[in-house]
């Protein structure tokens, strides 16, 4: 038993090992096929530090990979403040580096320093001479790459300018990154909160049409409105708790009630676990909008809305329906699918707009699911999972 | 007694249990009032829900019988498990909810943001959960058996089987007020018999424990274990610190608004244990007078409901009975159905595909893998492998919470080192113990108990490996600590939401 086990513990990872190496192994016949092989290996192995843009721990990561590949017995990378890192023999010229990019820097141009410049006094130093390539990803100098060796062959001058350029490519690749980024929070900023105007002017209105005959009542309603818009127009953070959401929720048809009487019923069925949770801000209430807009706008006598949510375990399963005109499947499909032709009719900005901030936040399982056909209700679920990294009320 | 009344109990219970099931939560609130809607848990509430889910068949059962068998030494398991929430309290409620992790394995990630961590942590939840199921599953059958004289798996499976059917069809899964229930009913069921316990205890001329118990078993460390000191503070260990990391008592915090709240929630729910565990105690007193025949048999988890019928009997004595059977009852169904859903709910998110299918799936291996090991293991105290449940934990998420909340040089190698370590060290141990075993000497002791070793080696493997890779420490952990430990109402910088790279 033990001799078999210690067997499965040796032998295994023994065996693993053997195949990787053998693998290597088989990849080239002739010496030209390893070389191209293995040159391309490294290069793969300096990219992903260097993704992140031009940075410390980054360069210091890929320096290593960069001086296989060039053959060259030191190299230092620099950007236009300061030196990023020095790696290899001649620890004592890193000092100097900076220095030695100068001249690169301000013109942008490669430049080969000799042993004038770049000598020491210490005789087992191979340090003689340096190549000072510039980075110029985008065509702007951002900083340099210089190969330091005991000669400056035409061949070593160009082939640091070859992974100057690869490397130009990598940080362009890094900048690519940081704006997509950027335009996925731009893109998030821009979807929320957008409350619709009819609703203010119908609001307003209403209040106006009580003032003179109730006007306990009109207050009592401005107030409402004043709080509903200072929730919908806040500035800071993404997120809100679903207790806060239903609160604007609340005001919301606090305002609709006042203007449609009893012929808006809701019901509601919370369960109390799930209302810590945090939801991205105005995720619901243009849910409960839409239904309004549906269940009874174009539609003679009561309508009835019911808001739903409950506990899933690690998820919370919400759903808001209507018994008001339906639609066409088709035509939604079209609306979330972002046809503006069609947004722009009825109240499908909100409903394509939550579906798309969802989605945004939580990854593509989480958009919204409307099962709706003329003349039968709509009903819009959501589900939204209890925790994601970096969702959180501030 | 006649087995009529436990049957009627039983039944009672399970029905109840799989008709709230079925229909609790669709007897809806209709209201259009939002202001009753959007009211939060509170902490008294949801303190009941975390007792309900707690009190558990080691506690309704076996702690009286391991006092009757072993004498002083064993109260030190209720107050374990009452002051595991007291270093819960001081160390790890507020900070955790603040997190926003309704996991542990969520917590793993969100303090370290390494799935590696996560997936380890996952693989955890469910080892300790089933290491909690297999005795609840275990001590179902013992009172099954002594109402009815079936078969010990008889019990067990209907346990699983009325949980398994309830998770599935969705209802009782994390009702607060369903769990809260459950408190007050295992207090009521454990209470009542109590008063009239000691009445006829007085009744009979109030006699005291025997000469010989006197001077060995009412004594500290004379219970006549092996290595009693050792036992006890390995006890001690396992329990004030496992409490925090058992899956099914932290995903409640959630429930609470914000940081205080959970701390709040926490001290209510010490109190309410304290109340609760304060009567094991008489019942292992009274036992150790009247129903000593019960040890050499080794049924001593049956005192709690030996009890009524040998000191009052009578139909006041089998109504008494019922009333415990139902506690019981109550106990296993609502320990079990938590676990399920807390380890179902991990295993179908970090191991299987995180659709509902998958919920279903895992739910029924959830349940299944701990009946199996009831069946097939050895028949063991209920306290004490519960005990075993709580040395893992102690040993893998005691040291990951509490460094996490705590130290900001953890890193993510030095938490996964933690864990693999602490916990792989005592699910041995506990493995061991139960399936092979059982072991003389030095080496059953430190089998039995592993937490006075293993909780320290864990610490220290996650230390020392933290502070050898400390370039690997998560870039935002300052940010992550100032979220952790400011309170809500202050207006600081805790970062932005950003979209995830891809």
């Amino acid at each position: 038993m033990a001799v078999f086990v210690v067997l499965a513990l040796v032998g295994v990872p023994a065996l693993v090992l053997w195949r990787v190496l053998s693998g290597r192994r088989e990849l080239g016949s002739s010496p030209a096929e390893r070389a191209t092989f293995e040159t391309l290996h490294t290069a793969s192995l300096a990219a992903p530090p260097l993704r992140a843009g031009l940075t410390e721990s980054g360069t210091l990561k890929a320096s290593r990979h960069l001086r296989a590949l060039l053959g060259s017995p030191a190299l230092a990378i620099t950007d236009r403040e300061r030196l990023l890192v020095y790696d290899g023999a001649g620890e004592h010229h890193a000092a100097d580096a900076f220095a030695h990019a100068g001249e690169t820097l301000d013109d942008g141009r490669t430049h080969v320093l000799g042993p004038d410049v770049i000598s020491c006094d210490r005789p087992e130093c191979p340090i003689r001479y340096a190549v000072v390539v510039p980075l110029t990803p985008d065509d702007r100098v951002v900083g340099t790459l210089a190969a330091y060796g005991g000669h400056a062959s035409a061949g070593l001058v160009r082939a640091t300018q070859e992974v100057a350029r690869w490397v130009d490519s990598q940080l362009e690749l890094a900048e690519l990154d940081r704006s997509r980024t950027l335009l996925m929070e731009a893109e998030v900023r821009a979807l929320r909160a957008q409350i619709s105007p009819h609703f203010i002017y119908n609001s307003l209105t209403t209040i106006g049409s009580f003032v003179r005959t109730d006007p306990e009542r009109a207050r009592e309603l401005l107030l409402e409105f004043a709080d509903f818009t200072r929730y919908s127009f806040r500035r800071h953070g993404e997120f809100t708790t679903l207790a806060e959401e239903l609160r604007s929720i609340d005001r919301y048809l606090t305002l609709e009630r006042a203007r449609f009487g009893d012929q808006l019923q809701v019901t509601l069925r919370i369960a109390p676990e799930v209302l810590p949770m945090a939801v991205p801000f105005l995720c619901l209430q243009p849910l409960v909008e839409n239904a309004v807009r549906h269940g009874l706008e174009s539609k003679p006598g009561t309508g009835r809305i019911s808001i739903v949510a409950e506990d899933a375990g690690a998820e919370c399963a919400i759903s808001v329906e209507d018994d008001g005109i339906g639609m066409n499947p088709e035509r939604l499909r079209r609306i979330l699918a972002g046809d503006d032709e069609e947004r722009s009719g009825a109240g499908g900005v909100g409903l394509a707009n939550v579906d798309e901030r969802l989605r945004q936040v939580y990854g593509d399982e989480y958009g919204l699911v409307v099962e709706t056909a003329p003349g039968a209700g709509t009903k819009v679920s959501v589900r939204l999972p209890k925790y994601r990294p970096g969702v959180s009320v501030r | 007694m006649s087995p009529a009344y436990g049957v009627t109990a039983v039944v009672i219970v399970v029905l109840a249990a799989v008709l709230i099931g079925v229909f609790g939560l669709r007897i809806s609130r209709t209201t259009s009032d939002f202001y009753v809607a959007s009211r939060t848990v509170s902490p008294l509430w949801n303190a009941s829900a975390i007792g309900g889910e707690y009190l558990s068949a080691a506690s309704f059962l076996g702690i009286a019988g391991l006092i009757l068998a072993y004498g002083a030494d064993m109260l030190w398991l209720p107050v374990g498990w009452t002051g595991g929430y007291l270093v819960l309290l001081v160390l790890v409620s507020a900070p955790l909810r603040r997190s926003g992790a309704y996991t542990l394995p969520d917590f793993a990630e969100a303090r370290l943001s390494s799935m590696t961590v996560r997936r380890t942590a996952s693989v955890l939840v469910v080892l300790i959960g089933w290491l909690y199921l297999m005795p609840q599953f275990q001590s179902a059958g013992l009172v099954l058996r002594t109402i009815t004289g079936a078969p010990v798996w008889v019990g067990g499976v209907l346990v699983a089987v009325v949980v398994a059917v309830n998770v599935l069809s969705g209802g009782m899964r994390s009702i607060t007020f369903v769990q809260a229930f459950q408190y007050w009913l295992k207090l009521t069921a454990l209470a009542v018999p109590v008063v009239f316990l000691l009445m006829a205890w007085r009744a009979d001329g109030a006699p005291g424990i025997s000469a010989e118990d006197a001077a060995t078993w009412a004594v500290p460390l004379g219970s006549g274990r092996e290595y009693p000191l050792y036992s006890t503070y390995s006890l001690i260990l396992a329990t004030f610190l496992g409490t925090m990391g058992l899956p099914h008592v932290l995903v409640r915090f959630y429930t609470n608004p914000e940081g205080r709240a959970a701390r709040r929630t926490t001290l209510v729910v010490l109190s309410l244990l304290g109340a609760f565990y304060l009567l094991p105690a008489i019942y292992g007193a009274l036992g150790r007078i009247y129903t000593k025949d019960l040890i050499p048999a080794g049924r001593t988890d049956a005192v709690v409901l030996t009890l009524p019928g040998e000191l009052i009997g009578g139909t006041p004595g089998d109504l008494l009975f019922a009333l415990v059977t139902a506690g019981a009852f109550a106990a296993f169904l609502s320990t079990s159905s938590g676990l399920t859903v807390s380890v179902a709910g991990v295993v179908a998110q970090d191991i299987l595909r995180g659709n509902v299918r998958s919920f279903q799936v895992a739910t029924v291996l959830a349940v299944i893998v701990p009946l199996v090991l009831a069946s097939s293991a050895r028949s063991l105290p209920v306290a004490d492998v519960v005990g075993l449940a709580f040395a893992v934990a102690a040993s893998s998420f005691c040291p990951l919470l509490v460094l996490g909340i705590w130290w900001w040089r953890l890193t993510s190698a030095g938490a996964m080192a933690g864990l693999l370590v602490g916990g792989g060290l005592a699910c041995s141990a506990g493995l061991a113990t139960i399936v092979g075993g059982p072991y003389q000497g030095v080496l059953g002791a430190l089998l039995a108990q592993p937490a006075a070793w293993t909780v320290p080696i864990a610490f220290a493997v996650m230390i020392l490996v933290s502070l050898a890779t400390q370039d690997r420490v998560p870039g935002d952990v300052a940010r992550v600590m100032v979220r952790l430990h400011t309170p809500e109402t202050l207006n600081v910088d805790r970062g932005d939401w950003r979209p995830r790279r891809t």
